[in-house]
């Protein structure tokens, strides 16, 4: 078995489809993502809509609010819009990647779904395929928010670019691998979307992308500190911050870091959180969808 | 599969959704190389054997062999040797048919080095090789189910389960789909397993099988079927058809209606009638036509209506059975 047997019957090519491998698995996580990249590409409409929402919390909101701060506030040399840029990124990011989960209750309406859930394949493949994929293209969006750089105030440095794209990829994934735990169960995109606001605003403003979570009352603090969210945020500001010339009263400020009880969490244990979130909830994931066979 | 193996093999096979008894003990085998027609109405339990047979429905009880292999015990082992086009389309839009079908490919693991020549040929089967770089959104209907049949035979399927695959089709693209499916029991060396609930299509397989309300009532080949039915049709032009059919009932006892414009009943061996009714019949007629019975008439006398009143009826008791549930 594996091999291929060639034809004996006229001029028909006879296939023989092989046993479950490992490389089989691998073809199948590959193919779901290119197909990812195929629709990502061709959607050119969500590409653009997902930059609009970015660019009006940079520019509208961030030039905004900075004249708030300018008028009373430590703001000194820096932009409240750099302050935010992280977030606005670790915010489209989200969005890219709930959106490529939701195609999974797309999928499912339009009947694709099945195609996929009926080839002698391992469920596990095709979820590692979406997850990834999302995670992919959730990140090329991020790339995108990234080259606003200049707008807020942040350097265009390779390291720095490396840095943000290396950690947009990592909090995508676990993102996604949530957003596909919320489809597996969901029939039509309408109850997908309801419960994505449901989700997606709250982690948005729990996060620390838009304030700085130093100083919060006992209950919004406790809040921002259980949701993922706030350990994909912080990284992201962390680099830009040490590609930034700024004084250590306003670093106090603006990029207070996240505490526990008083403890500033190294950014190694973040990114710890955020790693090993990805797989835990693509098992979830997994389990899900053998769940429903 | 070994050789002589029945391709498609069911024994007692039963599936229940709490109160209803969708499937009812069905039994049946398969040749190897068979076109194998299930008739019956909307609601008889077609889909819902066909959804056993191909692994996306546990069986409540009994068994079912496909392809050599147990339908529960051995699941990867059939879906590997069976290719499926469903009554709902299941092809991504965004994609173009070429990518529909390299996506199936890399799925069923289909070896690389076969992946053009198969797909030039499937595609080429079904006519669609010079429209493989179109997005599949615009697709017609007819071409839209032609890439799912290649698709379905992309990977070499011992058996092809077509679950209504002209429904919601002009008669045009139906009779294309045909020539289709004709050609790829030429071509291939497979069994086919189809749902229909067109009495014109049943009769282009080896055999079928009438279900009715969970339960085959009748299986042969469709002229065993229509022969074992007994009767032929006969239809007569007359001058005055209301006198024709009370001189029928009168002096044959047979009860005749005006159908088609004619007054049509049925009788055994028709054309040995004809001399009689000219004889005796005591009205003046025009023309005669005797036909063989068709598959409807076969239909109607294992199930006693029409297909078109039992999917009627069968809709009912589902949505009864539905509510009862509820």
């Amino acid at each position: 078995m594996g091999t291929p047997a060639p034809a004996e019957a006229g001029s028909v090519v006879r296939v023989q489809v092989p046993e479950r491998s490992v490389r089989h698995d691998l073809r199948v996580v590959k193919i779901v993502l290119h197909r990812e990249l195929i629709r990502f590409w061709h959607d050119k409409m969500r590409i653009v809509s997902t930059l609009v929402q970015p660019v009006l919390w940079l520019l509208v909101m961030g030039t905004g609010l900075s004249n708030l701060m300018a008028s009373g506030g430590p703001s000194g040399e820096i932009d409240l819009k750099t302050f935010i840029f992280p977030g606005v990124c670790a915010m489209s990011v989200m969005f890219t990647a709930m959106f490529s989960a939701g195609s999974i209750v797309w999928d499912r309406e339009f009947g694709f779904l099945r195609e996929m859930l009926v080839a002698p394949v391992s469920r596990s493949a095709i979820v590692v395929g979406k997850c990834v994929g999302g995670a992919t293209v959730a990140t090329l969006q991020g790339l995108l928010i990234v080259m606003l750089a200049g707008l807020a105030g942040v350097p265009y440095d390779p390291l720095l670019l490396l840095e943000m794209i290396g950690i947009m990829f990592l909090g995508a994934f676990a993102l996604t691998g949530f957003g596909v735990i919320m489809a597996a169960r969901i029939k039509t995109m309408q109850s997908f979307f309801a419960l994505m606001q449901m989700a997606m605003m709250p982690m948005m403003f729990l996060s620390g992308a838009l304030y700085p979570l130093s100083g919060l009352p006992t209950w919004l603090s406790v809040l921002t500190r259980i949701n993922p969210l706030t350990y994909a945020v912080d990284p992201l500001r962390q680099v830009v911050f040490a590609h930034l010339d700024v004084s250590a009263e306003l670093e106090r400020t603006f990029n207070p870091g996240v505490t526990w009880n008083g403890w500033v969490v190294p950014v190694w244990l973040e990114l710890l959180i955020i790693v090993a979130l990805g797989p835990i909830l693509t098992a979830v994931a997994i389990w899900e969808f053998r769940r429903g066979d | 599969m070994r050789n002589g193996e029945p391709a498609v093999a069911v024994d007692g096979l039963v599936k229940r959704f709490g109160e209803l008894e969708a499937v009812r003990g069905v039994e049946l085998q398969v040749a190897a190389g068979e076109i194998f027609g299930f008739l019956g109405p909307n609601g008889a339990g077609k889909s819902t054997t066909i959804n056993m047979l191909c692994t996306l429905l546990r069986p409540t009880s009994g068994s079912a062999r496909v392809a050599g292999h147990d339908v529960v015990s051995e699941r990867d082992d059939v879906r590997r040797n069976i290719g499926l086009v469903f009554q709902d389309p299941t092809l991504d839009n965004y994609l173009t048919g070429e990518q529909n079908l390299r996506f199936h490919a890399e799925l069923y693991g289909v070896p690389r080095a076969l992946v053009p020549e198969r797909m030039r040929q499937v595609l080429e089967m079904v006519g669609l090789w010079d429209r493989r770089g179109d997005r599949v959104e615009i697709y017609s209907g007819g071409m839209k189910r032609r890439l799912e049949i290649a698709r379905g035979l992309l990977h070499s399927p011992r058996v092809l389960f077509l679950d209504e695959p002209t429904v919601g089709l002009d008669p045009q693209t139906r009779s294309s789909i045909w020539d289709y499916i004709r050609r790829l029991k030429d071509a291939e060396e497979i069994t086919i397993f189809m749902t229909t609930h067109y009495m014109d299509e049943a009769e282009f397989c080896d055999r079928i099988a009438i279900m009715d309300q969970g339960t085959i009532v009748a299986l042969d080949t469709p002229e065993a079927l229509k022969a074992g039915v007994g009767k032929d049709r006969v239809q007569i032009h007359t001058d005055d058809d209301g006198a024709a059919i009370e001189a029928l009932r009168d002096r044959f006892g047979l009860e005749a209606k005006v159908a088609e414009g004619a007054v049509t009943f049925a009788v055994p061996s028709g054309e040995a009638f004809v001399p009689r009714l000219f004889a005796e019949l005591g009205v003046p007629i025009r023309s005669v036509s005797v036909s063989r019975p068709s598959l409807d008439d076969v239909f109607m006398s294992f199930t006693g209506s029409t297909i078109r009143d039992a999917e009627g009826s069968a809709n009912d008791w589902m949505r009864m059975a539905a509510r009862g549930r509820r």
